[in-house]
């Protein structure tokens, strides 16, 4: 790769390619994985009603991805096409979550590598839920092509550090899919900073996308979006039943923002457009 | 350079259908494409051929059912082959014609139907997926013309409107509406020749399922090709319901209910339930 000036060392290269891309990431919002008594379960917030960041991909595999939208949409594109082929060429049940997640992995490390071509600004969850929960595979794939096997939950994009530290401390194995819509959701809203004086906020309905898959489903395909009337029956009044964590210094902490557009209390600076382009600073 | 990534081919967005890309990425896996040198002779008799599929409206939406007999010449290939699948949860397709080469068209078309609801996120109108059928049939038009011979016959209906719908297709694809009943395959002409005198859209399920049972009874009568009711084996049509709550494959025992009550009608006068001469 030509530089416009003297010479960068190859770690230093690879540095600041990696730096980019965890940037790029971190600037959108979370989303978390969570692997409850019947399966896997999404749930992110994403206002879009139309661009979608949790797909299924096959009978018992899903997709979900967080950071520049046009290429994980490309590469869930790949990966739908994939399986399809896979499942014809062989059968349905020859299609697993492991050989796609390589795949994934094949890919993106090469993107990244290649030193050519700007990394992808992608952080990915590959899942595939069998018969019983031991079965049940989690994968999250780094836009370096590092695979890394998940067990019980995961967070990635946004603030995931603090999102997954909620998790660890609430998560229970063997939770119902209303259990751990509420767990989700809560963890979701804890990825305020100290900034805004450490108070959760409530996402409101609408601006979350949540999807399962459910293997007590009848049909083959387990994969099942969760529509907002479920999600009421499931979240309940937002208002009494926000989680009292870390509360603990400012008397300024912001209210609940229940019913309020979050730009008011995004973390970030500002970003909560739909996943396309994160803004340039 | 070989590259261990993902090819470009499938990362680039553009068509929505499966067998379009399998066309371009792997046009081997079609199941047009048989042989390199195209068969001098006629490959029809390679084959297993030979069905009768009938499908009728009521009001809540359509059934279709087919028979379960392969012929290969004078010879039973097959006395258990199902000829009538789900294409999605609202609409299925039952097949008629060279059996192998049927049933992985079957499964080209409906990997395609999901293939788009995966990458598009809906799924097609009724009309969508008999135009993406049509055109699987049309590019087996080389296959036919050697004698391996793929006709289907199309149900389906769309949620938000929920009348059921009935397509009927020729070799070079062309595809044609029916209304009421419709049928299809060597032993059709004798089944809808039987609907012609038992189909009414007032009957409920029940009454057409016996309908579409006793026309396949007509068709295996006359048609050597055609399967009737196997009663040592237990063997019955297959018959798929489709309404606005989705689509259903009736169980086993419920087939063989409504064969049973049937053959019990047969035995009192084969020639089944009479017709009267005027009026309606």
């Amino acid at each position: 790769m030509s530089m416009g000036f003297g010479y960068v060392s190859p770690e230093q290269l690879m540095k600041d390619r990696a730096d980019f891309a965890r940037k790029g990431i971190s600037r959108g919002r979370a989303l978390v994985a969570v692997q409850y008594a019947d399966g896997v379960l999404f749930v992110s917030e994403n206002p879009s009603a139309a661009l979608h960041k949790v797909s299924e991909i096959y009978d018992r595999i899903a997709f979900a991805a967080v950071g520049r939208y046009n290429e994980f949409e490309n590469l869930r594109i790949a990966g739908v096409r994939l399986a399809d082929m896979r499942g014809y060429a062989y059968d349905r049940r020859d299609v697993t979550g492991r050989g796609l997640a390589n795949a994934y992995a094949q890919t993106l490390g090469t993107i990244f590598s290649s030193g050519g071509e700007k990394p992808y600004e992608v952080e990915l969850f590959v899942a595939e839920i069998g018969d019983r929960p031991e079965s049940d595979q989690l994968y999250r794939l780094t836009y370096d092509g590092q695979v890394v096997d998940e067990h019980g939950f995961a967070a990635i994009g946004g603030a995931a550090d603090v999102v997954a530290g909620y998790l660890k401390e609430h998560f229970a194995e063997g939770a119902s899919l209303e259990d751990a819509v509420r767990l989700a959701v809560a963890a979701l809203g804890h990825s305020q900073t100290e900034a805004n004086g450490g108070t959760d906020r409530v996402i409101p309905i609408d601006d979350l996308e949540v999807a399962v898959l459910d293997r007590t489903r009848t049909q083959p395909r387990k994969f099942l979006r969760i529509r907002p009337a479920r999600l009421e029956q499931i979240l309940g009044d937002r208002t009494a039943a926000t989680v009292a964590s870390a509360s603990t210094s400012s008397a300024e902490g912001l209210p609940p923002t229940e019913g309020q557009s979050p730009e008011t209390t995004s973390p970030d600076g500002g970003d909560d457009e739909p996943p396309i382009a994160p803004p340039l600073d | 350079m070989s590259d261990p990534r993902i090819p470009a081919a499938f990362m680039t967005p553009g068509t929505s259908s499966f067998s379009d890309f399998v066309a371009l990425q792997s046009p081997e896996l079609l199941p047009g494409h048989r042989s390199g040198t195209p068969l001098a002779g006629n490959a029809g008799d390679l084959a297993p051929h030979g069905t009768t599929i009938v499908a009728a409206t009521f009001a809540e939406g359509v059934v279709i059912a087919g028979d379960r007999r392969a012929t290969q010449g004078n010879l039973i290939a097959e006395r258990d082959m199902r000829k009538v699948f789900p294409a999605d949860e609202y609409s299925a397709v039952g097949i008629a014609g060279s059996a192998g080469l049927a049933i992985e068209l079957v499964k080209l078309f409906q990997t395609e139907l999901e293939h788009y609801e995966k990458i598009e996120g809906t799924t097609l109108s009724v009309e969508g997926k008999a135009n993406r059928l049509a055109a699987l049939i049309r590019s087996n038009l080389g296959m036919a013309m050697q004698g391996l011979v793929v006709v289907p016959l199309f149900v389906g209906l769309d949620p938000d409107d929920p009348i059921g719908r009935i397509f009927a297709y020729d070799p070079t694809g062309g595809r044609y509406e029916q209304t009421g009943f419709a049928g299809v395959g060597s032993g059709s002409l004798f089944a809808k020749g039987a609907l012609k005198k038992l189909y009414r859209p007032d009957l409920d399920e029940a009454g057409i399922v016996t309908a579409l049972v006793q026309a396949l009874y007509d068709a295996a009568d006359d048609d050597s090709a055609t399967g009737g009711p196997d009663l040592t084996r237990r063997i019955f049509p297959v018959v798929h319901v489709i309404t606005a709550e989705g689509g259903r494959t009736l169980p086993e025992a419920e087939v063989t209910a409504v064969a049973e009550r049937v053959v019990a009608g047969r035995m009192e006068r084969p020639d089944g339930p009479i017709a009267a001469i005027e009026g309606n």
